[in-house]
């Protein structure tokens, strides 16, 4: 009953000069799933997403959304395939302001003027919605991120990627950000692929996951699965 | 009284090139952190070609319009053709070629119309107070200046724009073509910097008719805090004045010594500049 992968990764490989981050990763992830990639810092999860997306060039290997090749698609094109990247820290433009943060997102649609999308991230996200006049420097880390997130859904993605959500941010917003993700997936049957290094959080609310380490996938299986797995537990992802 | 009127109205018709001119530096600073050296180059073709145009043609408005025309062309080209290439090994080797670039189009604007001066005319009259040629450069600039804050702010082009200035990652992921941002920024910018020419030139051109203008809108940008359009625009209207009072009440040997003197003031009050912000960046 496995759905039709959404994105599907192929020996995917890509290096900082003579450093190789990524090494032959292929990875599938089904329409509607909602998937970890976990490892140690310097694993190759970032270099993963980036390299996905199109910000990073890849050595080797295919990138597949929906069956087309978007691997040499640069990032700015592969958006508008409905692919969507939250980078690590959010990457939210502290100078503007929230209202135009978000507008930013969907402004590649030829249906931006459609507010319909702006009104459910609003009411997505109600702290958002009390500051979208004021610039997103004066945002709280928790805040930053639902703006992060939400410039991504501006653009109406059918898969979210998300590096370290909850970087620096407290284990109760953490918490809030990953059900709120999970809640996302089950009420509009978004994709979601989180890379995450507070691997129990992501577990908990995943359906599956993927161990990287040096740049390799080194275990895969329902989230569930991994969580007992204590060798790998151990091994790879330190609890 | 009517005395310190004449020198007011001059000094904001001066100050109104410089303005101009800043705020064609700050645009390209703001968006690359670049000091534009060659903006006076970019200026110059303007200016020539209008000189060129309105000979032909013999009206001033066609020069006009081709000079703005030369102006965002070239800037654009030089943004894509010479800036871009070098700007991805460093910055600061970009920065050196804009510099090679003023000298090597003012070599050249010298080859081709000759390094003698030509007349160029006003585009209104120049006589009197109220002279309408200065009502002109007042206006034009004002305008530019209100333009380009309704694009900056209003438009999804600005939007755009800022993103890819303040953010280029986090605005190639939102599906913009920053490389095309830059490229339309220098070419806003130069269409700005030939309007100043336009205003700078007259009554003489020559290949270095806008060294001096270019020490002052460079002046005119720092004090006003390289970064901040507005600050562009105020601090040439300051130095115009400021130049224009002093050479009128104490003679004008002095008028260059109070640009300086406007930018030591500034700048040990405003570090930064005077409409300068806080940093809002965090890392």
């Amino acid at each position: 009953m496995t759905a039709a992968p959404l994105l599907t990764v192929e020996g995917l490989s890509a290096s900082y000069g003579a450093v190789r981050a990524l090494d032959g990763v292929s990875l599938a992830i089904p329409a509607g799933g909602i998937c970890a990639v976990l490892g140690a810092n310097g694993a190759g999860k970032t270099t993963l997403l980036r390299t996905v997306t199109g910000l990073h060039p890849s050595s080797s290997g295919r990138v597949l959304l929906d069956g087309d090749d978007i691997t040499r698609l640069p990032a700015e094109k592969a958006i508008t395939r409905g692919l969507a990247h939250v980078p690590e820290g959010g990457g939210v433009i502290a100078e503007l302001t929230v209202e135009e943060n978000l507008r930013l997102g969907g402004l590649w649609r030829s249906d931006r003027r459609d507010r319909s999308t702006f009104t459910e991230v609003m009411e997505l996200f109600p702290p958002l919605a009390e500051r979208r006049g004021k610039t997103a420097s004066t945002l709280s880390g928790g805040e930053r991120q639902m703006l992060a997130i939400g410039r991504a859904l501006m653009g109406r993605p059918r898969i979210l990627l998300l590096d370290e959500p909850s970087l620096g941010l407290a284990p109760l917003v953490t918490r809030q950000i990953f059900g709120l993700l999970r809640d996302l997936r089950d009420r509009t049957g978004l994709t979601v692929v989180l890379v995450e290094q507070n691997a129990a959080g992501a577990l908990a609310v995943t359906d599956t996951g993927f161990v990287l380490n040096q740049g390799r996938v080194v275990a895969e299986g329902a989230s569930s699965e991994l969580l007992s797995d204590d060798r790998t537990r151990h091994a790879y992802l330190g609890f | 009284m009517t005395h310190f009127i004449n020198l007011t109205l001059n000094g904001l018709a001066t100050g109104a090139a410089y303005a101009a001119l800043a705020l064609s530096l700050v645009i390209i600073y703001q968006a690359t952190r670049l000091v534009n050296f060659a903006q006076p180059a970019l200026a110059l073709v303007a200016v020539y070609t209008a000189y060129t145009v309105t000979g032909i043609t013999g009206s001033y408005w066609l020069g006009f319009a081709a000079a703005l025309t030369a102006g965002l062309v070239a800037g654009a080209a030089v943004e894509r053709f010479v800036i871009r290439p070098i700007a991805r090994v460093s910055q600061l080797n970009a920065i050196i070629v804009t510099l090679g670039l003023l000298l090597v189009v003012q070599g050249l604007v010298g080859m081709v119309w000759g390094n003698e001066q030509h007349g160029f005319r006003y585009a209104f009259s120049y006589v009197g107070r109220f002279a309408p040629s200065s009502v002109f450069a007042l206006v034009s600039v004002g305008a530019v200046a209100l333009l380009l804050f309704a694009l900056y702010r209003f438009t999804p082009l600005g939007l755009r724009m800022r993103a890819a200035a303040f953010h280029p990652e986090a605005a190639r992921l939102s599906g913009v073509r920053v490389g095309l941002m830059l490229t339309a920024g220098w070419a806003i910018a130069s269409c700005i910097g030939a309007l100043a020419g336009m205003l700078a030139g007259p009554p003489f051109i020559s290949p270095n008719v806008f060294d001096v203008v270019f020490v002052y809108g460079i002046t005119a940008a720092v004090i006003g805090g390289l970064d901040n359009p507005f600050g562009a625009v105020v601090g040439g209207l300051l130095i115009g004045l400021g130049m224009s009072y002093v050479s009128g009440y104490a003679g004008p040997e002095l008028a260059t010594l109070t640009a300086l003197a406007i930018v030591v003031v500034v700048l040990s009050v405003r570090p930064d500049g005077i409409l300068s912000r806080p940093t809002a960046r965090k890392v």
